[in-house]
């Protein structure tokens, strides 16, 4: 008994080095840009790097595009499949997965083979088209995530029951979807929304090879050239990223306060 | 032709038939329960009326329009569910006033209309509570209340009270019942609790495997079934087969005692039900008639004591009232037990 209680101790101890140990170093390494003392150097360079600020700012605008293209797609795909094609469950769980087996390499290649400016749609000819491929690659990669929480979030409330209360009471469609079933399933968009976030404000495969100025290539970029700056943005990336998941935590346990015993 | 005019509806899942040729016509007003056992296809036929399930065949009418055509949400039908379905992201304010938003009623007018429902059901001040901080009855009122509030043509409720404990069954039944009475709309309620079926129904229709067996008040059907089925479902009852002594004169016989029927009968044998409370261990009537017996069983009910007399092959079942003075005769004895030929009911198929 004793002895297993001390291996688990050795086995945690082991994650939690192997998980800080580096995360600690780069942050230490981060601070000592000024040679001597420990100083916010890196992150005052980085932050004022105009390319930061675009790169930044058209990755988050992405990102929320993302968000409400994969929330408009996701959530009336997720509802109708449990409301009138349940037996369809299994294969379309199954198609939201493929986005984590299938490389976004094989995925961008295929965009740029599909699209491209001899193509029956030339996307890529423009700046704008560019940008709703990169989108929409975004949202793909994010589905998995995406469609996993909303039907978790549907499956906590009787949508069938609900969904009929509400036809005869006279609401068409559109009503069921933004007065009943959005707002019960919301706390579970939301999770999808930061998870889409995070995956999209880092990524670099889709982004760098339709050679669009997001943040991460940007990120690349900085870290093929500087020594001390790549650390600092390392850690902002790597804060965003556990901003969205304290997000989650909040917002779930928010929910829990004003919609318990259901 | 009554304000809800169902004929000849069918409805099949795959190869089996659920709803089989059902026929009804409901009174403007009207309180019509479906009492059947589970699977009869009660609740089929209620979501064909509220437009959630297609039928096979047949027609829905209301004030003589067909609408088996219209979508659930352009039938002005009112419905009420066994888990209540409040919607769990509004107040109950917001829940009652549901309806009323999507037809484009204002503000200042919902508000009123809300306002004048809660206080129907007695929720006067629960308005600005969410559902999860109401109990099961309270819910199940605030449903109501939404499911009123759009002043539906006809209101459906599927065993709205199953849910709930027995105590808050007996109180709410009574109180949609006074409710359904003072704003005079017609109602279709499905349970498979005969004595909610009994107690608030002008008409009760009594189904069994999608037939309506018999649709009559209940009256009617406690004491006058018409078929094996109903008489057996409904209430307890003493099947007994007889032998028909004289059947254009209408007389057979019980364990060798001739009973005149009053109308005449077909057959070699016949098929008759007898309530228990028809029964007695004394005459209750001069028109009683005696059959000689041997008491069998005894179980003391409180109130009631239920006796099993062996009548020749029959075997009876009776309910006398518990008086101090009079204790219930012993197992084996004979004795001699009366009844009324006219509470005989003949039972068709
Ligand atoms: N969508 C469906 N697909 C296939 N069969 C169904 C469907 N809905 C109902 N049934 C079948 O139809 C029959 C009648 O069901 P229904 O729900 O109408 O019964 P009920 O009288 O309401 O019973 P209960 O008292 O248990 O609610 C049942 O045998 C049921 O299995
Ligand atoms: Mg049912």
């Amino acid at each position: 008994m004793r002895m297993q209680r001390v291996w688990a101790w050795v086995a945690l101890a082991f994650g939690l080095v192997y998980f800080f140990l580096p995360l600690i170093g780069t942050v230490e390494f981060s601070l000592r840009m000024r040679r001597g003392e420990y100083s916010l150097d890196a992150y005052r360079v980085v932050l004022s790097d105009p390319r930061f600020q675009q790169t930044f700012s058209y990755s988050v605008v992405m990102a929320l595009c993302t968000i409400v293209v994969g929330v408009l797609i996701v959530v009336p795909t997720a509802y109708w499949v449990r409301l009138r094609l349940p037996r369809l469950r299994p294969i379309v769980e199954f198609v939201t997965l493929l986005p984590l087996v299938i490389p976004p390499i094989v995925i961008v290649f295929g965009y740029i083979r599909m699209y491209n400016t001899s193509s029956f749609l030339p996307l890529t000819g423009s700046a704008t088209g560019t940008n709703f491929l990169l989108m929409m690659g975004y949202t793909t990669l994010a589905l998995p995530y995406m469609y996993r929480a909303v039907d978790t979030g549907l499956r906590a409330i009787d949508i069938r029951t609900l969904t009929e209360a509400a036809q005869s009471l006279g609401a068409g469609w559109f009503t069921i979807m933004a007065r009943v079933i959005m707002p019960n399933v919301l706390v579970a968009i939301l999770s999808g929304a930061f998870l889409t976030f995070a995956i999209v404000i880092g990524e670099f495969v889709l982004a760098a090879l339709l050679n669009r100025p997001a943040f991460g290539p940007y990120l690349q970029l900085v870290g093929a050239n500087r020594a001390y700056e790549p650390a600092a943005l390392a850690v902002i990336a790597f804060s965003i990223t556990w901003i969205c998941m304290g997000l989650i935590q909040l917002v779930t346990r928010f929910s829990r306060h004003t919609q318990a015993r259901r | 032709m009554g304000y809800l005019h169902i004929s000849n509806l069918q409805k099949s899942f795959g190869p089996t038939q659920v709803v089989k040729d059902f026929n009804l016509s409901v009174e403007k007003g009207e309180f019509i329960s479906f009492l059947g056992p589970s699977g009869c296809g009660k609740t089929t036929t209620l979501r064909m009326v509220a437009g959630f399930e297609t039928p096979s065949a047949g027609t829905i009418q209301i004030e003589g329009r067909d609408i088996v055509r219209l979508r659930p949400n352009q039938r002005n039908i009112g419905m009420v569910f066994q888990s209540y379905a409040l919607f769990p992201n509004l107040t109950v304010a917001d829940n009652v006033g549901f309806g009323l938003r999507v037809a484009g009623v204002s503000r200042a007018e919902r508000a009123e209309r809300v306002a004048e429902m809660l206080g129907i059901v007695g929720l006067g001040e629960y308005g600005a509570r969410y559902p999860f901080q109401l109990s099961g009855g309270q819910q199940q009122r605030v449903a109501l209340a939404r499911a009123l509030a759009v002043r539906p043509q006809v209101l459906l409720l599927d065993e709205p009270l199953s849910a709930l404990d027995a105590k808050i069954r007996v109180s709410l039944r009574e109180e949609i019942r006074a409710i359904q009475r003072k704003l005079g709309i017609t109602t279709i309620y499905v349970t498979h609790d005969q004595e909610e079926a009994l107690s608030m129904s002008d008409r009760i229709v009594v189904m069994n495997n999608g037939v309506a067996e018999q649709v009559a008040a209940p009256y009617e059907i406690y004491n006058r079934p018409t078929t094996r089925f109903v008489a057996n479902f409904v209430g307890t009852l003493n099947l007994i087969e007889a032998q028909v002594a004289d059947g254009p004169a209408g007389v057979v016989e019980i364990g060798g005692t001739p009973l005149p029927l009053g109308r005449p009968v077909q057959g070699a044998t016949v098929a008759l039900a007898l309530r228990p409370e028809s029964v007695s261990l004394v005459p209750a009537s001069g028109r009683d008639v005696p059959l000689p017996a041997e008491i069998s069983e005894v179980h003391f009910l409180g109130s009631v004591i239920r006796i099993r007399a062996r009548v020749g092959t029959a075997s009876l079942s009776l309910d006398t009232f518990n008086t101090p003075d009079a204790p219930p005769p012993p197992v084996g004895e004979q004795a001699r037990i009366w009844l009324n030929p006219r509470d005989l009911m003949v039972l068709e198929e």
